[in-house]
C-alpha cells in the first residue's frame, strides 16, 4: 500500500512537472503574473510529493518489504538499520530518485529563497528545471521503476554488498548529487537567459551562489569518495582514474571554470557567452556522468546495471538536454555583447588563463575516458586507458595553473603591473623554495617530478599569504578588513596548496611491503616496524571476520595498533577485507590481511604513507572556503546587493 | 577605432592562447596513449590468437579478463597462480599481491600486466567482479555454458 503511495506521488509529479515545464512560458508570453507566480507553488509541490515517495521507498527499506523488487533485490532483515535505509540509494532504481529528490530540492529552493531575482528569470529557471524533472521521472518509471511488486514476495532479500555497507555509502553519493544536481540550477539559469536573450552582469552575480553550492557539495562529494576508497578497497589508493571517477572529476572542472569566468562577468561585464556556455557544459558534464554510471558502457567499479535499454535512454535525454541548450546557445550567443575591456597582464587576464586551462584539462580528461568508446566503436579493439596518460596530463596543464595562480590575485583588474605582483611575492616564494629544497634534500632526493610538486604546493601556500598582505599599513589590521568573499578565495587556494602536496608527498615517499607474517613476527616498513601480535576469528552483526593485530613500533616504542579484518558476509556471500588504518598527521600507517597461506602464515600488504591527511585537510578547506565565501553578504543567495563599497580596501587585494 | 582595435586584438590573443593549450593537450593526449597507457582488452582465445598471428610479443601489456578456472588457484608465499579461461582457451596467470575480495574461482576476474615470453602472464593488477547485477564487459566467455558442462576439458 505505501509503495503504491509512494508509486502514485511519482505519477502526480510527472503531472505537475509536466506542467511546471509548459504553462509559465505561455505566461510570460501573455504577461500573466498570475500564472507566472504559480511556477513557484508547483515547484514546492514536486519537492514535496517526491519526498513522499522517497520516504515510502524508504520505509519498505526499513521494514524490509520483500514485495518490493528492489528491496528483495538489495536488502536483507538481517542489516543494520543504518546500511537499510542507505541501502535506499544504494541500487540504480533508488539512486535515481535520489536524484530527482535533490532536483526538485534544489527548485523548491530557487523557489522559496529566489525572491530578489527578476520574476521573469525566475520563472523560466523553474519552468526548465520542471522539463528536466519531467525527463528523469520518465526514465524512471519507464525503465527503472523503484515501485515494482513482485508476484511472489520472497522470505528473504539478497542482501546489500558488504562493500557498500559503509558509513560512506550514508554520506558519499547523497552529497555528490548535491553537487552534480546543484548544477543543474546553473544550467536552468543559462537556458533562462538564453530564452530571452538576456544576459547581464547582475546573470552572474545571481548564479554564482548556486554554483558554488554545487561546487562545494561537489568537492566534498569526491574527496568522500576518495577517502571511502582509501580505506574500504584496501589498495591503499585515493584515486584510480576510474572512469566514473573521471565522470566526477569532469563537472567539478567545468564548475571550476565557472566559478572563476563568473567573476569577470559580474565585475567587468566580459566573457559572457563564455561563461553561459561554461554552465550549460558543466550540467551537461554531470549527465554525462550519470551515462556513464548507469549505462555501464564503461568498465568501472561503479557501474550498477548492464541495461542497453536504459542506456539508450539516458543517451536520448542526454542528447537532447545538451544538443537542444547549445543550439540555443548558437541562436542567441551572437546577442551576447562582449563588454569591459582588459589587457593581457590583468585580473581578467589571469582568470582568462585559467579557463583556458581548465577547460583544456577537462578535455583531456574526456578523451581519455572516452577514447575506449571511441575506439571500440571504430575497430572493434577494446582497450583500456591507464592512469600514465591521466597523470602526465594532469601535470603538463595543471603545473601552469599552479603557477598562474601564485600572481594572478595579486593582479589588478583591467591592467595591472607584473614586476609589482611579483615584488610583493617574491620573499614569499624564495622561502617556500627553500623549504622545498631542504625538504627534498633531507628525503634524500627522489624524482625531479617530487621536487617540482614540493616547489609548486609551498610556493602556492606562500604565495596564498603573502596576497593578503598589504602594501602599506598593519598586516593584522587589513586582514581584519578583508571581505569573507576573500577569506572564501584564500581558504580555497591554500587548500589547493595543501592538496597538492598531500598528493606529491605521499606519492613520492609511500613504502609499500608485501610479505607473509606469523604470528609475533615482524617486519621493517620504512622507519617503522610492522608487528603481527594477534590473529583470531571474530563475529560481528551479519558477518564472521579473522581479526589481527598489528602492532607498530618505532625505535622500540609503540606507535599505534593497527586492527585490519577480512570479514566474510553471508548475504550475499562475500568476502571483504577491512584495512587496519592509523591516520596521523605525517604519515598513515596502513595494513590490510589476505589469505592464509600454508603453516599460519598469513599474506599482509602494510604501508607507510606520509602525508595523505594533505589530501583531507586540502579538501576541507577548499570547502570551508567555499562556505565562508557563501556567507558573504554580497553573494548570498536571497540577501540584495549593497551598492556601497567598504571604505578602503588594501591595495592588490580588490576582488 | 582603438576600442575595436583592442578588442579585436584581445580576441586573437585568446583565441591563440586557447588553441595553443588545446592543441597542447591533444598531442600530449596522443604521445601519451602511444605508449603504456594503452592496454588491450583481450580474452584468452583473443590471446591464442594474436600469439598465433605473431601480433602478442614479450613486454607487451594488456588486459587478459575472463573466468578463473576451478581447482587452479595455488599458492606460494605473497605469488599467486591460476588459470584464466574463456571456455575456449586458457592462459596461466602469476600475480604478486592481495587478492581482491571478490576474487573467487569460477568468477570473472579482469587482470592486467606484461605478457611475457614463452606464454606467461604476470599480472601487476587483478580487478574482480562488482556486484551481481554487473560484469565487467569482457568478463563473461562468449559460450559460458561450455565451461558448466560436465563434459568440458577444464584444464
Amino acid at each position: 500500500m505505501i509503495g503504491e503511495l509512494g508509486h502514485a506521488a511519482l505519477i502526480l509529479t510527472l503531472m505537475l512537472a509536466l506542467m511546471g515545464a509548459t504553462v509559465p512560458h505561455w505566461a510570460i508570453a501573455r504577461g500573466d503574473a498570475r500564472w507566472m507566480a504559480q511556477g513557484r507553488a508547483l515547484a514546492v509541490a514536486q519537492f514535496l510529493l517526491v519526498v513522499t515517495a522517497f520516504a515510502a521507498l524508504t520505509e519498505a527499506f526499513i521494514v524490509s518489504d520483500f514485495s518490493l523488487r528492489v528491496v528483495a533485490a538489495n536488502s536483507h532483515t538481517l542489516k543494520p538499520l543504518l546500511y537499510k535505509i542507505t541501502g535506499v540509494w544504494g541500487n540504480h532504481e533508488g539512486s535515481l530518485l535520489l536524484w530527482v529528490l535533490i532536483l526538485t530540492l534544489f527548485s523548491a529552493l530557487v523557489a522559496v529563497f529566489g525572491a530578489n531575482l527578476p520574476t521573469r528569470l525566475r520563472t523560466r529557471v523553474l519552468a526548465v528545471q520542471s522539463a528536466l524533472v519531467v525527463g528523469f521521472l520518465l526514465f524512471i518509471l519507464l525503465t527503472s521503476n523503484p515501485f515494482e511488486r513482485l508476484a511472489v514476495a520472497p522470505l528473504e532479500g539478497n542482501g546489500l554488498n558488504p562493500l557498500l555497507q559503509d558509513i560512506g555509502l550514508a554520506l558519499h553519493p547523497p552529497m555528490l548529487y548535491l553537487g552534480y544536481v546543484g548544477l543543474s540550477i546553473a544550467f536552468s539559469f543559462a537556458v533562462a537567459a538564453l530564452i530571452d536573450g538576456d544576459v547581464t552582469p547582475a546573470w552572474a552575480r545571481w548564479v554564482r551562489p548556486w554554483t558554488l553550492l554545487a561546487w562545494l557539495f561537489l568537492t566534498g562529494g569526491i574527496a568522500l569518495g576518495a577517502g571511502w576508497a582509501y580505506y574500504e578497497l584496501g589498495w591503499g589508493g585515493w584515486w584510480f582514474w576510474d572512469p566514473v571517477e573521471n565522470a566526477s572529476f569532469m563537472p567539478w572542472l567545468a564548475a571550476t571554470a565557472l566559478l572563476h569566468s563568473a567573476i569577470v562577468m559580474e565585475k567587468r561585464d566580459a566573457l559572457k557567452s563564455w561563461t553561459v556556455l561554461l554552465a550549460l557544459v558543466a550540467f551537461a558534464f554531470s549527465l554525462l556522468g550519470t551515462f556513464l554510471v548507469r549505462s555501464g558502457v564503461l568498465t568501472s567499479v561503479h557501474a550498477f546495471a548492464t541495461d542497453p535499454e536504459r542506456g539508450l535512454f539516458i543517451l536520448a535525454f542526454l542528447a537532447l538536454v545538451i544538443g537542444g541548450s547549445l543550439i540555443l546557445y548558437g541562436m542567441r550567443a551572437e546577442a551576447l555583447a562582449p563588454g569591459g575591456l582588459f589587457q593581457t597582464v590583468s585580473r581578467e587576464g589571469a582568470l582568462v588563463l585559467n579557463n583556458i586551462l581548465l577547460a583544456s584539462y577537462v578535455g583531456a580528461v574526456l578523451l581519455g575516458t572516452l577514447y575506449p568508446l571511441i575506439l571500440e566503436a571504430v575497430n572493434g579493439d577494446q582497450i583500456s586507458v591507464g592512469p600514465p596518460f591521466f597523470n602526465f596530463a594532469t601535470t603538463l596543464l595543471m603545473m601552469p595553473l599552479l603557477v598562474a595562480l601564485m600572481a594572478g590575485p595579486l593582479l589588478s583588474w583591467k591592467r595591472a603591473k607584473l614586476g609589482r605582483a611579483l615584488a610583493v611575492l617574491a620573499p614569499f616564494v624564495v622561502t617556500a623554495l627553500l623549504i622545498a629544497g631542504l625538504l627534498f634534500w633531507a628525503r634524500a632526493g627522489g624524482a625531479v617530478m617530487t621536487l617540482v610538486g614540493l616547489a609548486l604546493g609551498f610556493g602556492l601556500l606562500a604565495a596564498v599569504i603573502g596576497e593578503t598582505r598589504p602594501a602599506q599599513g598593519r598586516w593584522l589590521k587589513a586582514l581584519a578588513r578583508r571581505r569573507r568573499a576573500q577569506w572564501g578565495m584564500t581558504l580555497a587556494h591554500g587548500g589547493l596548496a595543501v592538496l597538492v602536496l598531500g598528493i606529491t608527498i605521499s606519492e613520492a615517499w609511500t613504502t609499500e611491503v608485501l610479505t607473509t607474517l606469523s604470528e609475533g613476527e615482524g617486519v621493517a616498513v620504512g622507519p617503522y616496524r610492522f608487528e603481527l601480535v594477534e590473529i583470531a576469528p571474530k563475529a560481528g552483526k551479519n558477518y564472521s571476520a579473522v581479526a589481527a593485530h598489528i602492532r607498530v613500533m618505532e625505535e622500540g616504542a609503540v606507535v599505534a595498533d593497527l586492527w585490519p579484518e577480512d570479514r566474510s558476509y553471508a548475504n550475499p556471500v562475500t568476502q571483504t577485507s577491512e584495512a587496519g588504518i592509523a591516520a596521523r598527521a605525517q604519515s598513515d600507517l596502513y595494513a590490510v590481511i589476505g589469505e592464509q597461506v600454508a603453516d599460519g602464515r598469513w599474506s599482509v600488504r602494510l604501508y607507510n604513507k606520509p602525508f595523505v591527511a594533505g589530501l583531507w585537510w586540502g579538501a576541507a578547506l577548499m570547502v570551508l572556503g567555499g562556505l565562508v565565501s557563501l556567507s558573504d553578504r554580497r553573494l548570498r543567495v536571497a540577501a540584495p546587493a549593497r551598492p556601497k563599497k567598504p571604505a578602503a580596501q588594501p591595495q592588490g587585494a580588490v576582488s | 577605432m582603438a576600442g575595436l582595435r583592442a578588442r579585436k586584438r584581445q580576441r586573437l590573443l585568446v583565441v591563440s592562447v586557447s588553441l595553443a593549450a588545446f592543441i597542447l593537450a591533444v598531442l600530449t593526449a596522443l604521445l601519451a596513449l602511444g605508449g603504456d597507457s594503452l592496454s588491450l582488452f583481450l580474452q584468452p582465445s583473443d590471446v591464442s590468437a594474436r600469439v598465433a598471428a605473431g601480433d602478442l610479443k614479450a613486454g607487451d601489456r594488456i588486459r587478459l579478463g575472463g573466468l578463473v578456472a576451478p581447482g587452479s588457484v595455488t599458492r606460494e608465499d605473497v605469488v599467486t597462480q591460476f588459470v584464466i579461461t574463456d571456455c575456449a582457451a586458457t592462459v596461466t596467470v602469476r600475480y604478486a599481491g592481495l587478492l581482491p575480495d571478490l576474487f573467487k574461482e569460477g568468477q570473472g576476474v579482469v587482470t592486467e600486466g606484461i605478457w611475457q615470453d614463452g606464454g606467461a602472464f604476470t599480472a601487476s593488477s587483478v580487478l574482480a567482479k562488482h556486484d551481481e547485477n554487473y560484469a565487467p564487459p569482457g568478463t563473461l566467455p562468449d559460450n559460458p555454458e561450455a565451461c558448466t558442462h560436465p563434459e568440458s576439458t577444464y584444464p
